[in-house]
């Protein structure tokens, strides 16, 4: 190679290193400055691809407490059936693991956040598990009803463990609950498993329970974080949204009340969880949520109960395979609140920062979809 | 057999049996309402009408005999006016004709459905009942003449359909699927379907699209399945479904 002639990865490199160096003697004036020289301009209109340089969260870094601190990737909702049944939802979620290992740099682990199987089933399951260490990061599972309800876990905890628990990282305190419990209804009825399961797996099938976290497993929760100091920031992982969105899809976790209360006493709390489908956020109290994609497929809204701060996602294209669906990751700030990126698939991501929330919807508005929901 | 006979002769007046009286006295000691039917003087054969109620002296004619046709006719027809004098405002609508149904609705359709006390029914006479009602409204016209009962029928009948909609919705097999995948997955109770907008210019297949042909390109492409005829019983089952559960929503064909 001719001396002198730089190959497009050593300028990407060399970009990128200057890039960064700038960033960390830059306040908010230069920043814009460099911005208007570089991508920039693509990210001040949100374009900016997820594993690039994170100009906009660095734009904000003025404001105290709002410095990334590190960042977790999620990988939700694949609904697995055997592969030879259904390929494409196995191609999805080898998609969502190309894109979690594509990230720059690695996230500190990836939240898998349930559903994982379509009805349960062993090979379902294997199958999940199985492309999931394709990841480089570390794993953390979360059950979601789609795993549970054929054998009531039995094969989820042998791969998986225990549903329940917790892990400090960084000064975060992460917590992830089972709150896919739904009280018996199948006994009388006479179920087998299967019936049981498919009964669960239908999101407008009014025969199942609603969903609970369960005094069994609020109790845990209240031990848990009885030795955990009110100033740490929480993390909390659950399937199902800790509130009430819309009942007859279980958009919904009915001991919701109970739950927060729990985690009220604290100061800085944010709930991530799955079974949506959907760009969501709300806050009640101090307590931010955001929703998970799925790698499957999206949901419409519900028709009432959509908390006021979500900015609905653009409706999703039928044609399209991948539309709506996608993956994506938090950035954990220094102050232990969360920005959420959806990395939507074939799309320009969207960005759910924590100010957004925390401003009432006032500051940092995501950008509004240009086809609402029917 | 031999009962059932003998009731015939007498509501239809083709023939006469004899021995009708004896019969009819024969069992008189049960608490059940009895028609009881006076021997003929004469000992000429007497006839009781169905109606528990009405009886007839046929004159000169003993039991055993046999009568003419004509003469038949001429008793049955006596009876007849004797009934409607003491029925003057009876109609003989003629049975509907039963029409063939695919799906019978099950259950028993409107077996308990509301009937109002003192209102219409499938058999009254129309005129007769609006009159009885007070209103002041056209007379002379069947059409529209129908009670709550009907009303439940046909109600049960079209919820059937959806209800058959429903279950094809969210039944891979029935929908045809090679790949696991029902309607449902994607629409719960039908939602984003919005039969209402329909028919309009569907971008992505370059032309006016009906809602069935939306249900058959998911079903060829999300369903992976064959598409159904524009007349199959799964197609119509599923357009009552999902129209049923727009109830309300306004109408804006060509709506994006």
């Amino acid at each position: 190679m001719r001396k002198g002639v730089k190959s497009i990865e050593t300028k990407h490199y060399e970009e990128r290193d200057s890039f960064f160096d700038g960033l960390r003697r830059l306040d908010r004036r230069g920043f814009m400055r460099l911005a208007g020289l570089s991508a920039g301009i693509a990210a001040a209109k949100g374009l900016l691809a997820p594993q690039s340089f994170q100009l906009i969260s660095v734009a904000e870094a003025a404001t105290p407490g709002a410095k990334p601190k590190f960042s977790f990737a999620y990988i939700s909702d694949s609904h697995l059936y055997k592969k030879e049944l259904n390929d494409r939802f196995v191609r999805s979620l080898v998609r969502a693991v190309d894109d979690v290992n594509r990230l720059d740099p690695q996230p500190d682990f990836v939240l898998y956040g349930g559903d994982l199987a379509q009805l349960g089933q062993k090979e379902e399951l294997a199958l999940g598990k199985e492309i999931l260490k394709g990841l480089k990061a570390p794993v953390k599972m979360m059950v979601g009803e789609h795993d549970w309800f054929l054998d009531m876990g039995d094969y989820w905890r042998e791969q998986f463990g225990e549903p329940q628990y917790s892990f400090d990282h960084k000064g975060i305190h992460f917590v992830t609950l089972m709150s896919v419990n739904e009280k018996d209804f199948w006994t009388a009825r006479n179920m087998t498993p299967m019936e049981r399961m498919l009964t669960v797996a239908g999101l407008d099938n009014g025969v199942q329970s609603r969903f609970e976290v369960g005094a069994a497993g609020r109790e845990w929760l209240k031990r848990d974080l009885a030795k955990v100091d009110k100033n740490t920031p929480l993390v909390v992982f659950s399937h199902s949204p800790l509130y009430k969105y819309y009942r007859p899809w279980n958009f919904w976790t009915d001991d919701a009340d109970e739950v927060q209360a729990l985690l009220r006493p604290f100061k800085n709390v944010t709930v991530i969880h799955g079974h949506t489908h959907q760009i969501l956020s709300n806050q009640i109290g101090n307590i931010q949520f955001h929703g998970m994609l799925s790698t499957a497929w999206p949901w419409p809204y519900a028709p009432e109960g959509l908390p006021s701060l979500t900015v609905p996602m653009n409706r999703p294209d039928p044609f399209s395979n991948f539309d709506g669906c996608g993956d994506g990751r938090m950035e954990v700030l220094e102050g232990g609140l969360v920005d959420k990126l959806y990395s939507l698939w074939d799309r320009d991501p969207v960005t759910v920062k924590s100010s957004y929330l925390a401003s009432g919807g006032r500051k940092d508005r995501p950008p509004t979809s240009r086809l609402p929901p029917y | 057999m031999h009962v059932r006979n003998k009731l015939g002769l007498a509501a239809l007046g083709l023939g006469l049996g004899l021995g009708l009286s004896a019969w009819q006295t024969a069992s008189a000691d049960s608490s059940n309402p009895q028609h009881r039917v006076p021997r003929s003087s004469d000992g000429d054969v007497v006839i009781a009408l169905c109606d528990g109620q009405t009886t007839l002296e046929v004159e000169g004619v003993k039991d055993p005999s046999s009568i003419s046709r004509e003469k038949a006719q001429a008793i049955s027809d006596e009876l007849m006016t004797a009934w409607r004098k003491k029925n003057p405002d009876a109609r003989w609508d003629p049975p509907t004709r039963l029409v063939a149904q695919a799906n019978p609705p099950r259950p028993p359709p409107a077996s308990s459905a509301p009937v109002k006390a003192g209102g219409q029914t499938a058999s009254s006479d129309p005129d007769e009942a609006a009159r009885r009602a007070g209103a002041n409204v056209q007379d002379g016209h069947t059409y529209g003449a129908f009670s709550a009962r009907d009303e439940a029928i046909w109600k049960a009948s079209a919820e059937q359909a959806v209800k058959e909609g429903h279950r094809v919705f969210h039944d891979a097999k029935t929908l045809g699927s090679t790949v696991a995948i029902s309607c449902d997955m994607c629409h719960p109770d039908g939602s984003n379907t919005h039969p209402e907008t329909y028919p309009k210019y569907q971008v992505q297949l370059g032309r006016v699209a009906l809602l069935r042909d939306m249900i058959n390109w998911c079903i060829e492409n999300p369903v992976r399945g064959k598409p159904l005829a524009e007349d199959d019983p799964r197609m119509k089952a599923m357009e009552a479904y999902l129209y049923a559960q727009r109830k309300g929503v306004k109408l804006e064909y060509g709506k994006h």
